[in-house]
């Protein structure tokens, strides 16, 4: 099955002959993103530069029976914007204005292709903050981000994508414009549709314009290193100054296995035989900050870290923060196909959880470095392996299986940040229960009816 | 006519460790202006993972365009997180356009000819027509010819450097010996462009070596280095000038060989994929360096105080120093260390100028986009001086500082202290 003769003649209408692109090299080039082992080509790329061609081109693909799967930069990491049969691709990046930032109520009005990095830069010039920082926000666009309701490295003190969304303008699968949310802090009229959009991975919706919240940017921060001999002190130290009524920015750890990865590849001289290292930083007003990280050092030391490392300044904090920030790096080049998962449980089940993924990686042969988000419970068990090798691939399988229903067992997730899209939509249900499933399926029809927009991701 | 798949030859795990992510893509020139995965290297990654796959045909003339429209500034390969071995696949790609022939075109063909396979492949070539065009700057017999040349052509003409009076073998002795017993011993690398148009700056990089303790040897029997053709889909040739190197140095009896030119560095450096064979390619490519990397490693001679009133310079990082060599602070220390100058950082200093080797002739319009984006950062610093370490790159911002009325001096920053060293700063 292929476009209709209609269908392309409409779509060079509507979006000008320079935004339909279908060559060999553009489709082979929109065919992945950045999940693993997944491509499909789509039949054609559609560039468009404002929500009525959004619309329209929504509109053609249900007279005309073909799929739209939108496209912010294709950093998605669960496969959720991978084309399927007989569809284009729909990219926002052209559409990347920052429309507007308020100082006076805290906001910012922007466009779906706009990086996330550019929003909080553009709001650090009015002394402002957009805290959601995603490993990919030097790329990633902010239309991706609500999409997937991006998460980050500050979570547990700031959240994620959806506490920081105000309203959105959304064009509907049958190409008709919404717009919900206001500028307000207070707004109960009606359902709260804007947060049925977040976090839709592109089925519902595609949005065109996002009202972001703002804060104040912190005014001081401070940033340590501690080193454990046992996993389970580090996860101590965590509980504990929760338990002591501070809530640190970031609390990031490495096990093991990424230590050794790290240090090898960076040199920055950490201890190779060392169990765990957490990364932790305090941020806000700089007699709260001395006060939390005097607390949050003397807790470490309380637990049995060997050693806390505290920067003196920013260039050192830079320094500290890169055993974390080089992580997925060192990992991703010990082999060929790296495959990043984000399993999460509830805070008090990490130590739990992090024992049976090292479990399970030595019961299955495997190699998997695990860091990640502490504060939130947010892990990333990174897989190394070879695609070229299907036996491998088949024993990683397994083991994911076994983790995710050992996640939902401990009371967690099975994906925390990355989105479900085709890579764990098998594993849903579970989940989610049938009742679930039943609820989301309904809702997508009524949202969707010609099953045009992004079908087959999340479930089928 | 289409020749053998020689990105299937590519060991397939450098093409595979790409995991598209898409990191590279805000750092890369190309995408940022187009806003196209085809014009970013995760694109283009894709499609010579599809050539080698046999899922794109390597004729494709799309494929050739994009490959071509990079820049080659390497500034995916500082960011990437796998490790990407992406200046050794693009020669792969080039190559394989070539050999597929889907930019051949008679004029394409015999310019690629006369600069690729004869101009550049032996030095005294290059010189003969630099003493050519060097007379003719002074009498100007081709003056009135050039006003009947097509604009691009006249373009040209005012971006090429001025050509020295003399070359670097009438300017360095084979072999120099500081005054004091030398405690290192190096080889000199002069280049080509870097020969012809900037002489000057090799006797400077000569004087600063012998300043500090480094007899320097030039061997005259060297070539060029084989970067123009091996980044432009010439591999065989530039095989051939990298061997004509491995001849020329004694490696044996040399502590180093130093090059200045970034550019030049960059692909010494990694002669080791060229001719994995070899069995001399190892150690060379441990013993290239790069001056400035060079220069700090063995600790310098600080310049005497300068009476000068202070100096406002800033500094463009050169791709192939910044990204190709991650050389980026030890010419900063280097600039610190002259009295008289106060380094003020250039915005953007990292993002390339457009010269990129042959770009600004092959690709004028997006090089001169970077350039006028270059030349107004350079503005905002206030500085009378723009030290950078590549020739290509001092050639293309003294064009673009000049077509912008911008009045500011270009220079090597090895010129910069030289010029400490005898004391004219």
């Amino acid at each position: 099955m292929s476009l209709s003769a209609t269908a392309w003649r409409r779509l060079v209408e509507i979006v000008g002959p320079a935004n339909v692109q279908h060559s060999p090299e553009e489709r082979i080039a929109y065919s992945y993103d950045a999940t693993p082992m997944l491509a499909r080509l789509p039949e054609a790329i559609i560039f468009v530069e404002s929500s009525p061609q959004i619309s329209d081109v929504l509109k053609l693909a249900n007279a005309e029976s073909f799929k739209v799967v939108p496209r912010g930069s294709g950093t998605n990491l669960s496969g959720g914007t991978i084309p399927m049969e007989n569809c284009v691709v729909l990219v926002t990046v052209k559409m990347d204005k920052i429309l507007e930032i308020d100082p006076r109520n805290l906001t910012a009005l922007v466009e779906p292709g706009v990086l996330t990095a550019r929003i909080d830069e553009a709001a650090g010039a009015h002394g402002l903050f957009y805290p959601p920082d995603p490993g990919s926000i030097k790329i990633s666009t902010i239309g991706g981000n609500v999409a997937e309701n991006s998460g980050g490295l500050r979570g547990l003190k700031y959240g994620v994508t959806r506490d920081y969304v105000l309203g959105l303008e959304v064009i509907l699968p049958t190409g008709e414009l919404l717009r919900c949310g206001t500028k307000c802090v207070k707004d109960v009229a009606g359902y709260s549709l804007k947060d049925l959009f977040i976090g839709s991975e592109g089925t519902l919706g595609v949005v065109t314009q996002i009202l972001l919240k703002l804060l104040p940017r912190p005014a001081a921060r401070r940033t340590m290193l501690a080193t454990f001999e046992a996993m389970t002190d580090a996860a101590e130290t965590v509980s504990d100054i929760i338990a002591h009524k501070i809530i640190p920015c970031t609390l990031e750890f490495l096990d093991r296995t990424t230590i050794r990865c790290v240090e090898d590849y960076a040199k920055i001289g950490l201890p190779l035989d060392a169990e765990a290292i957490l990364l932790m930083e305090t941020d806000g007003h700089p007699v709260v900050v001395e006060e939390e990280s005097a607390r949050m050092i003397e807790l470490a030391h309380a637990h049995h870290a060997r050693d806390v490392r505290i920067a003196k300044d920013a260039a050192e904090a830079e320094g500290l923060a890169s055993a974390r920030r080089a992580a997925f790096s060192a990992l991703a080049r010990m082999s060929p196909t790296t495959i990043l998962e984000d399993a999460t449980v509830p805070r008090s089940e990490l130590g739990a959880m992090i024992a049976f993924i090292q479990q399970t990686a030595e019961k299955y042969q495997l190699r998997i470095g695990i860091f990640g988000h502490f504060g939130d419970g947010n892990l990333h068990p990174t897989f190394l392996c070879d695609e070229r090798n299907p036996e491998e691939i088949k024993r990683v399988h397994t083991a994911f299986g076994e983790i995710f229903q050992k996640a939902i067992a401990l009371g967690g997730t099975i994906t925390g940040e990355h989105g479900v899209g085709l890579a764990k939509k098998g594993f849903l249900e579970d989940f989610a229960g049938k009742a679930g499933l039943d609820v989301m399926r309904s809702l997508k029809h009524t949202f969707d009816p010609g099953n045009v927009l992004n079908p087959g991701k999340i479930f089928d | 006519m289409s020749g053998p798949n020689l990105l299937q030859q590519l060991d397939y795990s450098v093409l595979q460790q790409c995991i598209h992510c898409g990191m590279c893509l805000p750092t890369c020139p190309t995408y940022e202006a187009t806003k196209h995965e085809t014009s970013s290297p995760r694109g283009r990654i894709a499609l010579m993972r599809a050539v080698a796959d046999g899922r794109l045909a390597p004729n494709s003339p799309q494929f050739a365009d994009e490959m071509y429209f990079c820049l080659g500034c390497l500034a995916c390969e500082t960011v990437c997180p796998a490790g990407v071995n992406y200046a050794e696949m693009i020669e792969y790609a080039r190559a394989e356009v070539e050999s597929g022939g889907a930019k051949a075109g008679a004029q394409r063909g015999l310019i690629r000819a006369f600069a690729l396979r004869w101009l550049f492949a032996k030095p005294h070539r290059l010189r003969w027509i630099a003493r050519f065009l060097r007379v003719d700057e002074a009498a100007g017999f081709s003056r009135a010819f050039v006003l009947l040349l097509p604009r691009r052509l006249r373009d040209l003409r005012a971006q090429q450097p001025k050509i020295c009076d003399k070359f670097s073998f009438d300017l360095i002795r084979e072999t120099e010996s500081p005054r004091t017993p030398h405690r290192y011993r190096v080889g000199l690398l002069v280049g080509c462009v870097q020969d012809v148009a900037y002489s000057d700056v090799n006797r400077d990089t000569v004087d600063v070596l012998l300043a500090n303790g480094c007899e320097v040897f030039t061997p005259r029997g060297q070539s060029c280095c084989g970067s123009l053709m091996g980044h432009n889909g010439e591999l065989e040739l530039a095989r051939k000038l990298a061997r004509q190197n491995l001849d020329a140095f004694p490696l044996g009896r040399l502590d180093a060989i130093i090059v200045n030119s970034a550019g030049c560095g960059s692909f010494m450096k990694r002669y080791r994929h060229l001719l994995p064979d070899d069995p001399r390619v190892k150690l060379w490519d441990e013993k290239v360096h790069d001056i400035h990397e060079w220069l700090v490693r063995i600790g310098i001679q600080a310049p005497r105080e300068s009476a000068q009133p202070t100096t406002r310079v800033t500094y463009h990082e050169a791709c192939h120093l910044v990204h190709g060599q991650k050389i980026s602070q030890q010419p900063r220390e280097l600039l610190r260390a002259i009295p008289g100058v106060e380094l003020v950082e250039l915005p953007e200093a990292t993002w390339c100028c457009g010269s990129a080797g042959i770009y600004n002739i092959t690709q004028p319009e997006m090089s001169q986009a970077l350039l006028e984006r270059k030349v107004k950062h350079i503005a905002a610093t206030d500085a009378l001086i723009v030290a950078t370490g590549n020739p290509g790159c001092i050639g293309q911002i003294r064009y673009g500082a000049q077509k912008s009325g911008l009045d500011i001096k270009v220079v090597h920053p090895i010129t910069l202290l030289a010029r400490a060293y005898r004391g004219e700063l």
